[in-house]
This record gives structure tokens, C-alpha cells and sequence, in this order.
């Protein structure tokens, strides 16, 4: 009878220590029965506000042409930078080239941050209207898994393609994002570059504001081999807001 | 009775297996150098009388225009420092070691190391209450820490009254930091709450990057005070109401709008920008000083 219970104990803490430590590895162990939704350490959903308290200079206005203060830029980004002409991308249709995943939390504005389904969060910004769909990894027999096993890349979009995954913590923890198959875009409203071959990692986070609130932070790693000599890091934070009320949903602007 | 000790062996060490693997998701070793990744302004160009950023009372904004940066050359300001805020406000990075507990091995603190104009930080994660108001303020404060949610959540109180930015925006001796800060691989960000219920409209909340260093930060320059024509006595450089002459020279500079320059608080939000839209004049095209990380226009 004690060898029983024993042997019980062991199964039961099997199966509690092993899955966490093939995970942290990076094991080849199956992928959560759960959905993403529901097995979510952290709620991002609801409307979030830029608050602006950095980079202020290069975020709430269009900063002088040809300045890119801060950023690591290669040297072939500069002539890029220099040649910056808003009008020839508004003819272009290239307005949006600033409201990328390599700037778009930046932009000041308005987050709504919702499930689409089980395994998919997304985000709409007023700021631009864009849509980011941050997909989690999917599950062993959901119903997109076949289809997602099958399907290429897309065309690159402003908002590229992005997968997520949680990382769990004791009480909390973080969501993790990786953002690539993007079309070139700036980082900054006036040209400054990233390609198409950037990738963009971030992770959000939440945090308690001392009068009650909720702080939103979002710290976003861009990396690319064509037009930055280090990864560009920035964090912008949000407040979260009661409502929509405040949603005023406005196009991407190439000058504004 | 063999099979049983086996069985219980393997128990015990799968238990520490899961206590260990819940220990190291709880937490981080913010232990190490961590060098300033710099890719974020809040100083702007050290231009003085920028308060972009910022949403300031109206005592905040006087107080602020009063400042006069030739206090720093008194002999007995030149080594004041800065206060804690300035972590995240100035260039430097961050070395960090923790000290234990001899007996019980517990985390008693972390230490953040001084730097040249800044004193460094105990974090005190023993549980400890902080001291009665009336206890000593000092230009690092008094700041306890725990764990929440992965994050390390630090809370700063009895700070002597200082700036929150070196362009002279005050915080009184009743201000209070929170700090959580966040590590995703080799990236720290570090978040900061600040509150004054007399100088700041709005908390000011800043966060600032760094990255693990393979190299140790050095920061062996202590700061050595040296004779500036101001001598012990003189009266402390500062400038009466609406006489600061430089009010106008960081809005120009950069054709920026005086409510925002001054730290109104509606600045700090999107709509803000519908304001400005059509009265707002890029500036001419950049020609000095247009590019890299840190690189600061001097006047």
C-alpha cells in the first residue's frame, strides 16, 4: 500500500515537473490542451491610451527631415533618410509606411485589444485603423492547425505576421511576440527606414498604476540587417480606459 | 524495501525538480551589468526649460522656470547628485548584486551601484516596513521590494526634495517612485511611476532599456568637486518669475507648441495632436548633430 502511494507520488509530480522543464528547453512536448484565451495569464483586452511621456519630440509631431537621433541606423539607411518625400508616398499609397509593426505602438493613439477566437488576440489601432492578428501557436487537432501546416507565407503587409506565445510567471507573466514577412516601413513618421527582411519581437506587459489604474508596456525589439547597425528598443506604454468612447478611428497620413 | 526507498528518492527529487522549475519562473537574477540601450529621450536635447513630457501644476511649472543650471557649479552642489529617478532619466547603465542572508540564504537585497552624479539604490527585499515619515530623507530614498507576476516591483519613499529632470522640474521630499522592472532575455526595462502631490499633475511615468552586459560596467570616477567662480555663501543662481531667459530658446528651436513645451497635462494624450494639426510647422531640414544614439545638441 505505501509503495502504491508512493509510486503515485511520483506519477503526480511527473507530471508536474516534466512538461514545465521540456517546455523550457524547447522540447518537441505537445502544445497545451488549452486555448491561448483561456489559459491566459494576463488580460490585455479592452481600450488602451498612448500616454506620452517619451520621444515626445519625434512621436507627437513630425520631427525636421533628416534627423534620426536614437536610432542605430546604417549607413545605407542615411541617403534614404535624406530623400524622405511624404507627397511621393501619398501617391504611392504608401501613407500607411509609418504605421508598420516597427512603429505602430508608438504612434499615439487608441489600442483595442480583443479575442477574434480562441488562439488569435487582436489589436485595431484608431491611429492609422490598422489591424495587427497576433496568433498563437496552434493546438493538436484545432480546427486551423491542417490548414496553417499547409499555407505559405502571404504578401507582406504593414502589419506582417505575427506569432505569439504566453510566458508564464508566478501571479503573472508576459506576452511574448515575434512579427516578420513585413513590408518596409519607418520607424519614424519622417522616413527613417526599416526593410522588408526586419523583424519585430515585443513583449507586453501589465503593471498597476498607484491610483487604482492599469499600465500597459510594451518593450519592442526591431532588428534588421539592411538598415540597422543594433536592434532599435523602445518601450511605450498605455493607460487602460473604462470604454470606447474616446475611439476616433483616423487614416494612415504620410505628413501628420 | 529497496524498491521503496528508490520510489521515495525519485519522489523527493522530482519534488525539488517542480519547486525549482516554479522558483525560476517566479523570478529573475537581475544580478549583472546592464548596459544603456539609449534609443529613448526624455531629456530631449538638454536644452534647458523642456518639459515635454511632463504634466506639471502650476507650482511644478514656477518652481521649474526659477531653475538656473549654475547651481551645479557651487562648490557644495557640484557633488549633490541626482535623485533616484535618474536610473532611468540619465545615460548610464545599471550594476546590480544581491547580498545574502548568511544563516537562511535568502535574498536580504539588491544593491544598484553609484554612479558619477547618482547614489545608487539599496532595494530592501526582506519584508522590511519603511521608516516613519519623519525618518532621515536622502537623495536615493528608502526602497523595498517583492516579486509580482515575474516582475520585480520596487517602492520608493523619503527621497529629499530634488528634479525629476535635469532641466530643473522639481519633486518635493513627498514624492514617491514605483518601479517594476522586467526582464525578457537579455533585455532589462526598467519602469518608473513617479508621483508628487505638489509638483506633478499626472504621475510621470518613464521606461528606459538595457541590455546584459558580457563586461562589467565601470563606474570607478567618483565625483571630484572643482573651483567654479562661485564661492561658498553666494547667493543660489536662480532666476525670478518670468525672467528666466531662456523660455522661449528649446520651442524655437524646434518649433514646438508653448503648452506642450511648458508640461501642460492634455499634451500627453493623442487627441492633443488634432489641436495642433493645422497650426504645427515642421522645422527646416536637420543639418548638425542629426543621428546616433546619445548624440546631444549643445548649446
Amino acid at each position: 500500500m505505501r509503495l502504491a502511494l508512493t509510486a503515485a507520488t511520483v506519477l503526480v509530480l511527473w507530471g508536474v515537473a516534466v512538461p514545465s522543464s521540456l517546455q523550457a528547453q524547447g522540447g518537441a512536448a505537445p502544445a497545451p490542451a488549452l486555448a491561448a484565451r483561456d489559459s491566459a495569464p494576463i488580460d490585455l483586452t479592452g481600450y488602451w491610451v498612448s500616454y506620452v511621456t517619451e520621444n515626445w519630440r519625434y512621436r507627437m509631431v513630425t520631427p525636421p527631415k533628416g534627423e534620426y537621433r536614437r536610432i542605430p541606423v546604417t549607413p545605407a539607411a542615411v541617403p534614404i533618410i535624406n530623400a524622405w518625400d511624404p507627397a511621393a508616398d501619398a501617391r504611392a499609397g504608401n501613407q500607411c509606411k509609418s504605421y508598420g509593426t516597427g512603429n505602430i505602438m508608438s504612434v499615439p493613439g487608441r489600442l483595442h485589444i480583443t479575442w477574434q477566437d480562441a488562439d488569435t488576440l487582436r489589436i485595431d489601432t484608431d491611429a492609422g485603423t490598422q489591424t495587427r492578428l497576433l496568433r498563437f501557436r496552434l493546438r493538436e487537432g484545432s480546427a486551423g492547425q491542417a490548414s496553417a501546416r499547409a499555407a505559405a507565407p502571404g504578401a507582406r503587409t504593414w502589419q506582417g505576421e505575427s506569432t505569439a506565445n504566453w510566458e508564464r510567471a508566478a501571479g503573472g507573466g508576459s506576452l511574448r511576440v515575434t512579427t516578420s514577412n513585413l513590408r518596409a516601413g519607418y520607424l519614424r513618421k519622417n522616413g527613417v527606414p526599416y526593410s522588408e527582411r526586419a523583424t519585430v519581437s515585443e513583449n507586453f506587459d501589465l503593471a498597476p498604476l498607484p491610483d487604482g489604474g492599469q499600465l500597459l508596456l510594451i518593450t519592442t525589439t526591431v532588428e534588421d540587417p539592411v538598415y540597422l547597425r543594433a536592434p532599435y528598443v523602445v518601450s511605450p506604454h498605455f493607460k487602460k480606459e473604462p470604454d470606447g468612447s474616446k475611439w476616433d478611428p483616423t487614416p494612415c497620413s504620410s505628413t501628420w | 524495501m529497496l524498491i521503496d526507498l528508490v520510489a521515495r528518492r525519485a519522489a523527493f527529487a522530482l519534488l525539488m525538480v517542480a519547486l525549482g522549475a516554479a522558483t525560476a519562473s517566479a523570478q529573475f537574477d537581475p544580478g549583472g551589468s546592464w548596459a544603456p540601450l539609449a534609443t529613448e529621450d526624455v531629456q530631449n536635447d538638454s536644452l534647458p526649460v523642456d518639459y515635454l513630457g511632463l504634466a506639471l501644476t502650476d507650482e511644478g511649472r514656477t518652481r521649474a522656470l526659477a531653475y538656473d543650471e549654475s547651481q551645479k557649479s557651487m562648490i557644495e552642489r557640484q557633488c549633490q547628485g541626482w535623485g533616484a529617478a535618474y536610473m532611468v532619466l540619465g545615460p548610464f547603465g545599471l550594476r546590480m548584486s544581491s547580498q545574502v542572508d548568511p544563516v537562511t540564504r535568502g535574498i536580504v537585497s539588491y544593491t544598484i551601484d553609484p554612479w558619477e552624479d547618482w547614489n545608487g539604490m539599496t532595494i530592501w527585499m526582506d519584508g522590511r516596513a519603511h521608516p516613519s515619515e519623519n525618518a532621515l530623507h536622502t537623495q536615493a530614498g528608502f526602497s523595498t521590494g517583492r516579486w509580482e507576476g515575474g516582475a520585480l516591483a520596487v517602492h520608493t519613499t523619503h527621497m529629499k526634495a530634488g528634479f525629476i529632470r535635469k532641466t530643473g522640474v522639481p519633486l518635493t521630499d513627498q514624492a514617491t517612485l514605483d518601479w517594476r522592472f522586467f526582464r525578457h532575455g537579455d533585455v532589462l526595462t526598467v519602469l518608473l511611476v513617479a508621483r508628487d502631490p505638489v509638483y506633478l499633475a499626472e504621475p510621470e511615468i518613464i521606461s528606459k532599456g538595457f541590455r546584459l552586459s558580457q563586461a562589467p560596467l565601470d563606474f570607478r570616477d567618483p565625483c571630484v568637486t572643482g573651483f567654479q567662480p562661485k564661492e561658498p555663501g553666494d547667493s543660489v543662481p536662480h532666476y525670478p518669475p518670468d525672467k528666466n531667459p531662456f523660455i522661449d530658446e528649446f520651442m524655437k528651436f524646434y518649433g514646438l507648441p508653448r503648452e506642450a513645451v511648458m508640461g501642460e497635462r492634455e499634451t500627453l494624450y493623442p487627441e492633443y495632436r488634432k489641436t495642433i494639426k493645422d497650426s504645427y510647422v515642421q522645422p527646416p531640414p536637420c543639418v548638425n548633430s542629426c543621428g546616433a544614439a546619445g548624440n546631444f545638441v549643445r548649446r
